[in-house]
């Protein structure tokens, strides 16, 4: 209860402030390496000598990109936003410094205001077990218990992962998102830098959350982090990311893969809080494994951004393997929230949760998509969908696609879809307990995604609530 | 108070629109701290269309007259700045909202109402008080507000939230309905506990058995928008043995015929 009292403060006394005093600020920056706009082997072949990478990785990135190339624009979602990024527009590679911090007094000042800006190192003092921060194109800097690592935990950049653990990423990379599978995977896998790769050895519990943080600070940037998450056998792994960017008026690009691999009876939950600007189009592949008797639990909150496309997908392979998706879409002026989940039942009594919510204002979009596929040798499945959809004036817009594919004969299915409205009694009745008009309003709303905020550990429950009252203070005028 | 001689609450001939139909026809009231007024009559005659328009409902729309709260005018302001002056409406059917808890819609109400911030283990003390009062157990406070909730749930809510946000007016719409033997003895003792002797009460209720614990000292019968009829607790029984039919010859006689419903 008192968790719960706290986050209500949060919520009313976050009102006035805004993204940009807080997050909307950049840095006036050299940078160690800037490469030229636009994308092609050169820039590709630059990228991968700069990292000293082996062969295979190289010639993964030219082939990817080749594939890249090839592939016509994604022909759903919101194509005409689609169709407006200018690839030969963008920064793919931008390297602030040469070598990445192990301590904070390694990272150059500016990035250190920056970070503590965000609260980072702070947060990482008082409730995380290891930490990675990403400016641009690489991260910044990283650190992980010293227990952890002992237990054999790994948690380190993508890029040393590769260096240092080459047999295990080569064994997993790719495996569950290959370059063919869209457009924008393949060009994150040409273009990857940076993001997090997290091994967690047999039986391990990893009982605090590891956390990801990833900052775009230039205008026109591309941001392509690769992120893959491996939990052995009967491990436990909770991961969080977090990404906020400057405001500018031209667009950036953030196109992260991200490929969790959950072993027989592991468990893995990733966290997502992102707080675009308004500038970034956030084009995001995320997908999981899931072997017998484990557990995947896709976490996902989703703010700002001029345009979101994301799915986080779990295929269950095992037997008694079990798919969480939970996630809250918040579509203000300008903004397209495409966002979803994806489920392949492909092994008996397997089960699927996938709550989706999402809030539209100010004539922003929110559309869930959504596809559940039940193959005819998965007995058993149980299946639960189930998308609310809050819409705060009459200017906005929700949308639902769901896809169900149910081939097995026995599968137990359950999916609600609805769509409410900020009600008059709601507000009527809290107002007249001396609530402002506002205050009602974002009670409502923060009611509305309850159901996610309980599923976050505290900080980022109280962070997501004040972020919710800034967009909702945003649509005051 | 000297501004307002004592008089707590004054409508001096209130009309009240609904979707652009008068549903409140000429109402004046006046009541003084400390006192209860029953407000009776039969459905559809504006007993919730009153109570939702002293609260400030929107959708209800104030034509005509004047409200006026220990002496200042309060017609045009929203329910929530009524609600910091001290007026309380106890719903006849209260809204459920999903995923707020009871705790912190009460710690919201409590420090807008009080205008200042109360700290949690305070708060959480004043709150379990008055669930034990009310017999509520206490994992009410984790509950979403109304979700869920049975009929003598609500209204016991409805009293508890009465009770923290103290104010110097409170309209209790319908309060009985829904309420079991019990129930009603419960929420009974809550409004005369917390409205004791300094608050201004107006019960407005279809039936008599509420007052059989909330003793008014003046019983007013509401007809077709108007009061037709006032007098002492004794005739709320008057209405009890005989219904509301009595009261159609007084509403003819005192208002003319003219005004009689096609």
């Amino acid at each position: 209860m008192n968790t719960q009292v706290e986050q209500r403060d949060w919520g009313l006394t976050g009102i006035g402030d805004d993204y940009a005093a807080r997050w909307g600020f950049h840095d006036p920056v050299e940078y160690f390496h800037k490469g030229k706009k636009g994308i092609d082997h050169e820039v590709v072949e630059m990228m991968s000598r700069m990292k000293g990478e082996q062969d295979w990785m190289r010639q993964f990135r030219h082939k990817s990109l080749d594939i890249f190339l090839s592939k016509p624009m994604i022909r759903w979602g919101n194509t005409d936003l689609l169709n407006a990024i200018n690839f030969s527009d963008i920064f793919y590679y931008v390297r602030p410094m040469e070598k990445q911090g192990q301590s904070w007094d390694d990272v150059p000042e500016y990035i250190k205001k920056t970070f503590d800006r965000l609260g980072i190192p702070a947060a990482e003092r008082k409730f995380l077990a290891g930490v990675s921060a990403q400016y641009e194109s690489e991260v910044v800097y990283h650190s992980v218990r010293e227990d952890l690592t002992k237990k054999g935990v790994l948690f380190t950049d993508m890029d040393t992962g590769l260096k240092e653990h080459e047999g295990l990423v080569k064994k997993y990379f790719s495996t569950i998102i290959p370059p063919t599978d869209n457009k924008f995977a393949a060009l994150n896998s040409a273009v990857w830098s940076g993001g997090s790769f997290i091994y967690v050895p047999p039986g391990v519990d990893v009982a605090i959350p590891l956390q990801a943080y990833f900052r775009i600070n230039m205008e026109n940037m591309g941001q392509f982090e690769r992120t893959l998450i491996i939990a052995d056998k009967g491990s436990r792994v909770h991961y969080i990311e977090g990404c906020t960017a400057p405001i500018y008026s031209t667009n950036s690009l953030h196109s992260a893969v991200v490929e969790l691999i959950a072993l027989e009876g592991a468990y893995i939950r990733y966290t997502t809080i992102q707080n675009w600007s308004r500038n970034i189009y956030n084009l995001v592949t995320k997908r999981a494994v899931a072997y017998k008797g484990a557990t995947v639990e896709w976490v996902d909150g989703n703010l700002g951004s001029r345009l979101t496309m994301k799915y986080p997908s779990v295929y269950l392979m095992g037997e008694g393997a079990k798919a969480e998706i939970l996630s809250v879409a918040f579509a203000g002026k300008g903004q397209h929230q495409d966002a979803g989940a994806k489920v392949v039942h492909a092994a008996p009594r397997t089960t699927s949760t996938i709550t989706s919510k999402s809030i539209s204002k100010d004539g922003g979009r929110s559309s869930y998509r959504g596809l559940v596929k039940v193959h005819p040798s998965a007995t058993g499945c149980k299946v639960n969908v189930r998308c609310d959809a809050l819409l705060i004036d009459p200017q906005s817009r929700s949308d639902t696609y769901p896809t169900m594919e149910i081939e097995a004969k026995d599968c137990r299915m359950e999916h609600e879809a609805t769509v409410s409205k900020v009600g008059d009694e709601q507000l009527f009745y809290l107002m007249s307990r001396g609530l402002s008009y506002q205050e009602a309003r974002l009670l409502i709303v923060n009611g509305f995604i309850e159901p996610f905020t309980k599923e976050l550990p505290m900080e980022y429950a109280v962070e997501l609530n004040r972020l919710i009252a800034m967009e909702m203070e945003g649509s005051v005028g | 108070m000297s501004e307002s001689n004592g008089i707590l609450l004054s409508c001096e001939d209130l009309h009240v629109e609904v979707e652009g139909q008068e549903i409140v026809k000429g109402l004046s009231l006046a009541v003084r701290e400390g006192e209860k007024h029953a407000i009776m009559g039969p459905n559809g005659s504006g007993k919730s269309t009153f109570s939702n328009a002293l609260m400030g409902h929107p959708s209800y729309r104030i034509t005509n007259g004047k409200i006026i709260l220990n002496g200042e005018e309060v017609t045009n302001l929203a329910p929530d700045e009524r609600a910091r002056r001290g007026i309380f409406l106890a719903f006849q059917y209260p809204v459920a909202i999903p995923g707020v808890s009871v705790a912190n819609f009460l710690r919201a109400a409590v420090k807008a109402v009080r205008g200042k911030e109360v700290p949690v283990l305070q708060f959480r003390k004043e709150l379990y008080e008055q669930f034990d009062l009310l017999g509520i157990d206490h994992s009410f406070a984790t509950r979403y507000v109304n979700d869920g909730f049975s009929g003598g749930e609500k209204k016991r809510l409805e009293i508890l939230q009465m009770a923290l946000l103290n104010p110097r007016l409170a309209i209790l719409d319908e309060t009985d309905s829904g309420l079991d033997i019990d129930a009603l003895r419960t929420v009974s003792e809550g409004i005369n506990r917390v409205c004791g002797d300094k608050v201004g009460v107006i019960v407005v209720t279809h039936y008599q058995r509420l007052l059989n614990y909330v003793n008014p000292d003046r019983v007013h019968v509401l007809k077709d928008g108007r009061l037709v009829q006032s007098g002492g607790s004794e005739l709320a029984l008057e209405l009890e043995a005989h219904g509301y039919e009595l009261f159609g010859e007084s509403t003819g006689r005192t208002n003319g015929r003219k005004e009689s419903q096609s």
